[in-house]
């Protein structure tokens, strides 16, 4: 009568466990599903690729009135009719950015301007092309010109891979070493070393929840980018998956070790952004990170938010396969065993 | 013969200069109630940790069911036992079915998680997150955890502090219907009144040290045919002149009163008071009663336990 005929089998109560918590946590939700798609929306937005503002003239009321016509119906400026007085107040101001001038009606114009501008020489060089062709001036070499807005080199495609790299190592990190430092915390550890409860169960089932997460999340983000911005994953969606794996398993690590001993989520908390922060700052999240000093980039390669950047941004813009990624790869490897070797020995349930 | 549930030898356990426990031997026969009594800090928690196996002895020796825990985890002992530790807290999270399950997971036998909800009465609160229950519902919750695995032996470590009279009794019937099936049960607490509904025998602890062992009947019976009188005085008494009184046996300063041992028998009460209008004392608050446990720690200690778990810090029962 005390037998249980069914027993529920220990790796899938645990993982399950994880699972339910994870979703009942709303704020967990947000944070890890929510957050990257506001940032996406934010930045995508902000850095999309638009045309460069019209220069900004003033042209004085004593421009002839020919000029005077094609300047202000000019497509290509913002021009305003002003007092000399007024321009050149406005030009102070940097209201604008250059002013047309004849003070002497027999006399050529005057461009007055701040030639350190860049705004300046460029406002300089489209004002003249449109009196040079209003003047009847003809293109003598003809260009071709091809515009930038293929799929994967824009600022979002850019964008997209490291937010995904920001995700995983959010969510693997906060994901494992904050759950078990407070499992420590309220002695709920110390509870399942009293039962038969196998070890490698409960290690298991961090990782069978993060895999399950794992897939959700670049579902998610892939998702989005796909129905938002038009992002393609140009190469393979297996190479990909098992570049997430490979830094989900180094930003794992990273989470075990420091939840291997701590009892305060506090103190936790602490480390984990200590641990972030460069990360956030130098791997090339929003911007490359070939702005830094040359002698800075290899350590900055070894970072697995780096790793995990570059080499998605491989696979998803450039067609990459996971044979052109084999010192990223070997950076996660790295991480992802090391970590969890030391994090194995230093564990403790109480 | 079988070997008995628990059988500890010369448990020492030190925290830096503090022995937590100072050379503990203990016998607890199968489908025995053992308790172990004392206030915080008398190193009953270090004891049961020791002998569940969760911390390790500085020398000395547990043996379970005549088995040593021995120096790697012992999963097949662990099998055997369920724990209730102090101040666990389960998953927030999880309902109390999901809690049961999983404990459940970790045994090879057990029993089921409809029969634990029965048995503890937890099927209004089955769909509740553990965070949302009372404290006598999640006390009820671990217990049910302890017993998922359907142990041979039962820890519980001050199951009932701070829970209202009611989640007490509740829980207290759970921990005897298990007894009645012949499991054993070691329970610490410093309720004394809990110790003599649950335990056949009752270890009274006090700095890492056993001081009286026995069944509550002998333990009480131990302090003689005697009773107990409390009361306050507006002025401090002559305790010299009281005490060459035959009659009476002990006397202790309790704050602004006294605690008095005498004779069981009224002629003996009326010969206190008598003593007390001579020196022309009004007692205040006067209350007689029979021994009970809380006076043999009394006498045993020279504390009363609830100034004994104050002195620890433990908000008074």
């Amino acid at each position: 009568m005390s037998e249980d005929t069914d027993p529920p089998n220990p790796l899938k109560e645990l993982t399950l466990a994880r699972v339910r918590e994870f979703l009942r946590e709303p704020g967990y939700v947000f944070w890890v599903f929510g957050f990257p798609l506001l940032m996406a929306i934010g930045l995508g937005l902000a850095f999309r690729s638009k045309a460069p503002e019209r220069p900004r003239i003033a042209v004085t009321n004593d421009v002839a009135s020919d000029s005077l016509r094609v300047l202000t119906q000019s497509s290509r400026l913002q021009a305003r009719r002003l007092t000399r007085e007024d321009a050149e107040r406005a030009l102070a101001r940097t209201k604008v950015e250059l002013v047309v001038d004849q003070p002497n009606p027999n006399r050529p114009l005057v461009f007055k301007l701040d030639a350190g501008q860049e705004k300046a020489l460029f406002a300089r060089a489209i004002v003249k092309d449109v009196l040079e062709r209003a003047a009847g001036r003809q293109d003598r070499l003809l260009i071709d010109e091809r515009q930038l807005s293929e799929h994967g080199s824009r600022y979002v495609d850019f964008l997209l891979p490291g937010l995904i790299g920001l995700n995983l190592m959010g969510s693997s990190m906060w994901g494992i070493g904050h759950n078990l430092v407070l499992a420590r915390k309220r002695k709920l550890l110390r509870r399942y070393a009293v039962t038969p409860m196998r070890r490698s169960h409960f290690l298991l089932s961090y990782f069978f929840s993060r895999a399950l997460f794992l897939v959700l999340e670049l579902a998610v983000i892939i998702g989005f980018g796909r129905l938002v911005f038009g992002t393609h994953v140009q190469g393979s969606m297996t190479a990909l998956l098992l570049v997430a794996a490979s830094s989900a398993a180094a930003f794992a690590a990273i989470g075990f070790l420091i939840g291997a001993r701590l009892e305060s989520t506090e103190v936790a908390g602490g480390w984990m952004n200590f641990v972030q922060l460069p990360m956030w700052l130098l791997s090339g999240s929003f911007f490359s990170y070939e702005r830094f000093p040359a002698w800075l980039q290899l350590p900055i390669r070894c970072l697995p938010l780096t790793a995990t950047n570059d080499a998605l941004r491989r696979i998803y813009n450039e067609s990459g396969t996971l044979a052109s990624i084999p010192f990223e790869l070997a950076v996660l490897a790295v991480w992802a065993l090391l970590g969890f070797a030391i994090a194995v020995r230093a564990f403790r349930w109480q | 013969m079988t070997a008995p549930a628990i059988r500890t030898q010369s448990l020492v356990k030190r925290y830096g200069d503090k022995l937590a426990v100072a050379g503990l031997d203990l016998t607890i026969e199968v489908g025995e109630c053992f308790g172990l009594l004392g206030p915080n800090g008398a190193g009953k928690t270090t004891t049961v940790e020791m002998i569940e196996g969760l911390t390790r002895p500085d020398s000395g020796s547990v043996e379970l069911f005549g088995v040593p825990w021995g120096e790697n985890r012992n999963r097949a002992l662990q099998e055997r036992v369920g724990v209730q530790l102090q101040d666990t807290q389960l998953a927030d999270k999880l309902t109390v079915e999901e809690v049961l399950r999983l404990f459940r997971s970790f045994y090879r036998q057990g029993r089921g998680v409809e029969q634990l909800i029965a048995e503890l009465d937890l099927h209004a609160e089955r769909k509740q997150q553990y965070q949302k229950l009372s404290g006598g519902q999640k006390q009820r919750v671990a217990l049910g955890t302890a017993l998922a695995g359907d142990p041979e032996l039962l820890f519980l470590d001050e199951p009932t502090t701070g829970l209202d009279p009611r989640a007490r009794q509740a829980l207290w019937g759970s921990v005897q219907a298990f007894q009645k099936r012949g499991r054993s049960v070691l329970i610490t607490t410093h309720y004394m009144e809990e110790a003599a509904v649950l335990c056949d025998r009752i270890a009274v602890m006090d700095h890492g040290k056993i001081i009286a062992l026995g069944t509550p009947r002998s333990l009480i019976d131990g302090l003689g045919l005697v009773q107990f009188v409390e009361f306050e005085t507006k002025q401090p008494l002559d305790e010299a002149a009281l005490s060459t009184l035959p009659v009476v046996e002990s006397i202790l300063r309790k704050g602004e009163g006294y605690h008095l041992r005498i004779a069981r028998s009224l002629s003996a009460l009326r010969i206190v008071l008598a003593e007390l209008e001579r020196q022309q004392l009004t007692p205040i608050g006067l209350s007689t009663h029979q021994a009970t446990l809380d006076d043999v720690f009394l006498h045993l200690t020279g504390r009363a336990l609830k100034a004994a778990a104050a002195e620890a810090g433990e908000p008074s029962p």
